[in-house]
């Protein structure tokens, strides 16, 4: 499990995580939602250990992210970071092949390359193993970095955004396999989203921050109300039911 | 949008034949510049011999070592030290490290009197001189990394800040001195490899041999560190130990070698810029050893052309500083474009 306890952070004056604790669970597809701006990228960078929190502890199973060992962390934990820009000239394949690093150390088993296969496979990525990054659309390149982290084969994985940049049907792919790591796998994954119907068709748990706190935690069905929606976004948003799941409606 | 890095690239016949080379295998690209340093070496070591055949040979094996070891321990350390600032045009010598060199060495001068000095075995004042050089530096870097300056434009910036901050106080400190002191500086930080101290060459070759045996198992954790700081971080890499134990090498090589030959400003950038061009993979395994090898030809092969073809009327580093300053300005624009 995945455990927060009174996270804070400031920027400056500004508190972007006030008293932060939850606990994602194990076994479960989360969703974390909210406006910009309500922390929920700051939340993934400190449990991804890409930034410190001011107070507050987090942990992924017993192991306090604080002072624990950065690759037994990465062994456990994948995380897809938002900002996939990249400065070096990498082929597709590299790429992925980093994320064996914290089993192989750098050095790939036969093991290694058949879960770097399936990976660049899965994600329709086989035939531009060898193409530069910088010779892929934005939603190709997406596809290689959310490789990367699923090569990782982690029991926690973090995704910021996953749907960035994807079209309908790598998104609605991506979301099923991501239900499947869950199901058949039984991973934990958690990731921020934005399109709450996504969220709502696909993941068992929804957490909604605002203003650097959980305002909101439960089912799909438990927070995708009207009152609900409009207290986290600010919006009027009707909600209509569909074979039992609660789609938002606010494009106008 | 995602092929104007290809095909903005301005095209020549240079830019066409590294076209070409790209199309080797890079064990035959190793192997080819391998080939190249040893010819180069040899041709240094017996071509135009005029007088005493013995007293040549000698004195020409012991400026070859240390034209070898500075080569190579600069390649190196260029590639590591880029690797770790995440980008391709600064090196130690860019962010002020031989200003520090002059500035160290007239200071030395002006708290002890150069009279200490003639006094104070070579091998003392070497590794005096290098031990200080490497605190130093590696205090200057750790805290210019730790602001975390993504920009590539400021920390250019703070390196010419740095070097001209030095260079005023080198000044400054320089007027102070007797004339007799003064002169002695000025031999000091004057690079050359025309008289080298056997005792010190064997010292700086052994260091360098050993910093480069400390940073081959940090490789494999630089290939990560490509990928930057938060990428290497997910993948459990233990980021800040890895740019510290990297830039404590850097340090290491660049000041043992400069304080064996002088500084050089340029030649870490030419070198490990043609290393990565020339050998395109993220291996440092690779990069290191391509930049190594290129150290040792750059560095021979113009110290040949100084001292036999052009018979000492130019220095290897006003050679090195010509062609070092013009691919900068060409460095510097192509990455601005990108």
């Amino acid at each position: 499990m995945i455990r927060t306890e009174h996270l804070t952070k400031s920027y400056g004056p500004t508190r972007v995580l006030d008293d932060v604790s939850i606990s994602l669970l194990e076994g479960k597809l989360t969703a974390i939602v909210g406006a910009n701006g309500a922390g929920k990228s700051t939340l993934l960078s400190i449990i991804s250990r890409l930034l410190d929190a001011d107070a507050g502890t987090a942990h992924v199973d017993e192991l306090d992210l604080a002072t624990a060992k950065s690759e037994e962390v990465a062994r456990r934990l994948a995380v897809l970071r938002q900002d996939t820009h990249m400065t070096s000239r990498l082929s597709v394949r590299e790429l992925v092949s980093f994320g064996r690093f914290p089993h192989s150390g750098g050095r790939l088993t036969a093991e290694d390359d058949r879960i770097i296969a399936q990976s660049l496979d899965f994600f329709e990525l086989g035939d531009l193993g060898d193409r530069h990054l910088d010779q892929l659309s934005g939603g190709q390149r997406q596809r290689a970095f959310v490789a990367l982290a699923l090569a990782q084969d982690t029991p926690y994985v973090l995704l910021d955004e996953p749907l960035n940049n994807l079209d309908m049907r790598h998104s609605v792919r991506m979301m099923r396999h991501l239900r499947g790591l869950v199901e058949q796998l039984n991973k934990s994954v958690v990731i921020v989203i934005h399109d709450l119907n996504f969220a709502a068709a696909h993941a068992d748990h929804i957490v909604a921050l605002k203003d650097g706190r959980i305002i909101e935690e439960g089912r799909p069905v438990d927070v995708m109300t009207a009152p609900i929606l409009e207290k986290i976004y600010e919006l009027p948003i009707d909600i209509h039911v569909i074979d039992g799941i609660p789609y938002a409606i606010y494009f106008r | 949008m995602s092929t104007t890095a290809t095909v903005g690239r301005p095209a020549g016949p240079v830019v066409d034949s590294i076209r070409r080379v790209r199309r080797w295998p890079i064990s035959v690209r190793l192997g080819i510049m391998a080939s190249i340093a040893v010819g180069v070496a040899l041709t240094y070591q017996f071509a135009l011999v005029t007088g005493a055949w013995d007293y040549a040979m000698s004195l020409r094996f012991r400026q070859l070592v240390a034209l070898a070891t500075v080569g190579a321990g600069t390649g190196v350390a260029t590639v590591m030290f880029q690797t770790v600032t995440h980008n391709r045009i600064l090196t130690p010598g860019v962010m002020g490290f031989d200003a520090l060199f002059r500035l160290v060495q007239t200071m030395f001068v002006w708290f002890f009197g150069s009279a200490i000095l003639v006094d104070l075995d070579v091998r003392v004042r070497f590794l005096v001189n290098a031990g200080v050089m490497t605190i130093f530096g590696l205090l200057l870097y750790r805290w210019i990394l730790r602001r975390t300056t993504r920009d590539l434009f400021v920390l250019v910036l703070i390196g010419i800040v740095l070097g001209t901050l030095f260079g005023s106080l080198t000044l400054f400190a320089s007027r102070l001195l007797s004339p007799d002191d003064y002169l002695t500086v000025q031999d000091l930080v004057f690079t050359s490899f025309n008289t080298i101290d056997p005792q010190l060459l064997t010292i700086t070759a052994i260091v360098t041999v050993l910093a480069i045996g400390a940073a081959v198992p940090l490789f494999r954790q630089l290939d990560v560190v490509t990928l930057g700081r938060d990428n290497a971080i997910t993948l459990g890499l233990d980021y800040r130990r890895v740019v510290d134990r990297t830039l404590i090498i850097v340090t290491v090589l660049v000041a043992t070698s400069t304080a064996l030959v002088g500084p050089m400003t340029l030649i870490g950038l030419i070198v490990a810029n043609l290393a990565r061009q020339l050998l395109p993979t993220f291996r440092h395994s690779v990069l290191a050893t391509g930049s190594a090898l290129i150290g040792v030809i750059v560095t021979i092969g113009g110290q040949f052309l100084a001292a036999r073809i052009f018979d000492f009327t130019t220095t290897l580093t006003v050679c090195v500083n010509f062609v070092g300053g013009v691919y900068f300005i060409w460095l510097l624009m192509r990455e601005a474009k990108l």
